[in-house]
């Protein structure tokens, strides 16, 4: 039995977790959208992605958000630091572009706590820190029967629970993520009944 | 004007837009002597004389330099007043002792100003209007008592009435001031009103009129002295706290708030060394402002200890009291001194929010303000879906006006498994865009086997495929 996605997202508040993959934005402005409150957005000036507020209206509130530029991966992890220990924002979300070394991941970490807000890192595949609490991997998964926003995460790792992955869906209606019930489990089911 | 003296031979006038023409706003002797006068228009002026050099008239710089010589003028008497837009009227009661006599006070005047390219009108007598009809026509002083004698002669436009009253006075035979007061005054103001006869009065002492002097401007500045140079970052936290609670009062008696705070820090080795901090909201509250200086105390090299803090607000807003509600609020308060905070390190200007813009076009839909100067407003409506993030069109290959059916971007492989569209979107014509010079765009969503979403364009004026963002 797969364990229930609701249990594992949003993750937990005042910790720094992880994410990657092409879907990690979608997942970031789901758990901003969860979390409520206002979200910092720190990142680097001269990244050439750029988030485009229309497209995450659907996501997450454009009003809602705030972008912090810094000029390189020191001053995005300090603004964040300093944003995660103030508590004012509900959400840190952080594009890294080298991977965190110990010291600067348990600094988030403990800021996190500190300001009971919810800090999420975006990094590259095989970038992660050891202090993140829990790492994820979000990527979209083509569907044939037409739903455009179905994606794969995998929980890759978790300090206080069990790994797994989920197919899930955003529900644009009630602006959730939603479980798809996954075909082989509903096969091994019908496998089981018989 | 200053620039050109008033007695150049060359004509020469500053013009201004009023009353929807460029007209002449002032003028120097050589010009006047040429039939001009301000408020005529420009181009008749300069048809009357082709050779006229004229140059904007900066009026905003005119007030401004007419308050500092108003500030000037208090080393000759302490209520001074501003009378119109070019003139300064200075109450002399009980200054005048300080001189030799009147004249010496008027030719010292006249000197500096002169010294300082002014070519001033002055004139002195009993009454404020006594000393404006004084002024204009040909200056002096009138001797206690003797400003109705001395006025008597002058024309009737020496009375600060407005042009047209002057001219109707002229056309009944009224040249002179002495025509004026030997009327009945009954008459007078039947036929001009009473304007006419409150400025005689005026002019000879028999209406009181008073001065306003212009009030000095709040100044924002606190200083600290201190007898045993200090050192240590708590100690001049302390005095910053010191400094700040008074400088908060006077923000406060002023109804307004700070928005730049600059500390300076006077070393005793006579290096000062400055703190700028720059504020997401007018504040004027200590106990908010106090650790948002944390930061900038503590990046400053010490030395030999320092002696001297000096606090001031360099830009100030202003900011009226509210009433204290116990709903809401606080987090506002928490966010914006999170955003100083922020703003400290990488600039209050990198600290940004999103704000709807009316534009088709994907890359300007949008507009990034600096959240410190700037509200959340507007309402976010997408029309047809749009990609998460955007970039610069990255070109892939392709042909014809479907989205190719496999293509290679970014070092992948990619499959079109479903593409939806087109959505034609038109270059605005009206704007320069050098990105747009490809013409129309025909924006496709296509969701490749692969599983990535991406928002691609096809030019059909200028065949070619590219990538421009990415969907959830």
């Amino acid at each position: 039995m797969r364990p229930d996605l609701a249990d594992h997202f949003p993750p937990r508040a005042g910790r720094t977790h992880e994410v990657s993959g092409p879907s990690g934005l979608c997942f970031a402005l789901a758990l901003a959208h969860a979390r409520g409150g206002t979200t910092l957005w720190a990142r680097e000036a001269w990244a050439p992605e750029q988030l485009n507020p229309l497209g995450i209206s659907p996501y997450l509130d454009p009003a809602k958000l705030l972008i912090a530029q810094g000029k390189d991966q020191l001053e995005v992890l300090a603004v964040s630091e300093e944003a995660l220990r103030s508590g004012a924002v509900a959400v840190v979300v952080m594009e890294l572009s080298k991977p965190l070394d110990l010291t600067a991941g348990r600094r988030l970490q403990l800021a996190a706590e500190a300001g009971t807000s919810t800090g999420l890192c975006l990094i590259q595949d095989g970038m992660g820190s050891n202090a993140a609490e829990t790492r994820w991997h979000c990527a979209p998964r083509f569907n044939e029967s037409g739903d455009s926003t179905h994606q794969f995460w995998d929980l890759k790792k978790n300090k206080s629970g069990t790994l797994s992955m989920w197919e899930v869906r955003w529900d644009a209606e009630t602006r959730r993520i939603r479980m798809v019930s996954d075909p082989a489990q509903r096969q091994g089911v019908a496998r089981a009944a018989r | 004007m200053r620039a050109r003296p008033a007695d150049s031979d060359t004509p020469f006038s500053l013009t201004h837009l009023h009353k929807s023409a460029n007209r002449i706003y002032c003028l120097n002797r050589a010009a006047r002597a040429e039939g001009l006068h301000p408020g005529m228009p420009h181009a008749d002026a300069h048809a009357f004389c082709p050779d006229l050099i004229s140059a904007p008239a900066d009026i905003k710089g005119d007030t401004r330099f007419q308050q500092t010589l108003a500030r000037w003028a208090t080393r000759y008497c302490p209520w001074v007043g501003v009378e119109g837009p070019h003139g300064l009227v200075l109450d002399m009661t009980g200054a005048t002792h300080l001189w030799p006599d009147e004249a010496t006070m008027l030719g010292d005047m006249k000197q500096r100003l002169a010294r300082a390219g002014i070519h001033a009108l002055i004139g002195m007598a009993d009454t404020r209007g006594a000393s404006w009809a004084l002024a204009l026509h040909g200056g002096g002083i009138a001797q206690p008592g003797a400003s109705e004698a001395r006025i008597a002669r002058l024309p009737v436009s020496a009375l600060r009435l407005d042009e047209k009253t002057c001219v109707a006075l002229e056309r009944l035979g009224l040249r002179t001031i002495a025509d004026l007061t030997a009327l009945p005054r009954s008459t007078l103001t039947r036929r001009f009103g009473a304007e006419v006869l409150l400025r005689l009065d005026q002019a000879l002492g028999t209406q009181p009129e008073s001065i306003s002097p212009l009030s000095e401007p709040p100044h924002y500045g606190v200083r600290l002295t201190l007898p045993e140079p200090i050192g240590l970052t708590g100690d001049v936290m302390a005095g910053t706290q010191r400094l700040l609670t008074r400088l908060c009062e006077t923000l406060k008696e002023q109804e307004a708030g700070a928005r730049v705070l600059q500390l300076t820090l006077r070393r005793v080795d006579q290096d000062s060394q400055q703190v700028e901090l720059r504020l997401a909201r007018p504040l004027r509250d200590a106990g908010r402002i106090l650790p948002l200086f944390e930061r900038g105390v503590g990046e400053v090299e010490a030395g030999f200890g320092i002696d001297m803090m000096r606090l001031e607000a360099t830009q100030v807003e202003p900011l009226p009291v509210k009433q204290i509600t116990h709903i809401a609020g606080r987090d506002k308060d928490k966010l914006d001194d999170l955003i100083t905070r922020i703003g400290t390190r990488i600039g209050l200007e990198n600290v940004q929010r999103f704000l709807p813009a009316d534009s088709h076009i994907p890359e300007r839909s949008f507009s990034v303000a600096a959240a410190a100067f700037s509200e959340p407003e507007g309402a976010w409506v997408a029309l047809h879906p749009r990609p998460l993030q955007l970039f610069s069109p990255e070109p892939i290959a392709g042909r014809g006006n479907r989205p190719p059916k496999s293509f290679r971007w970014r070092n992948m492989s990619l499959s079109t498994g479903r593409a939806t569209g087109p959505e034609r979107i038109a270059p605005e014509w009206w704007m320069a865009d050098e990105n747009w010079r490809s013409g129309l765009r025909d924006y496709w969503r296509v969701e490749t086997r692969q599983g990535r979403r991406l928002w691609l364009f096809h030019t059909p004026q200028t065949p070619g495929w590219f990538v421009q963002g990415e969907f959830a």
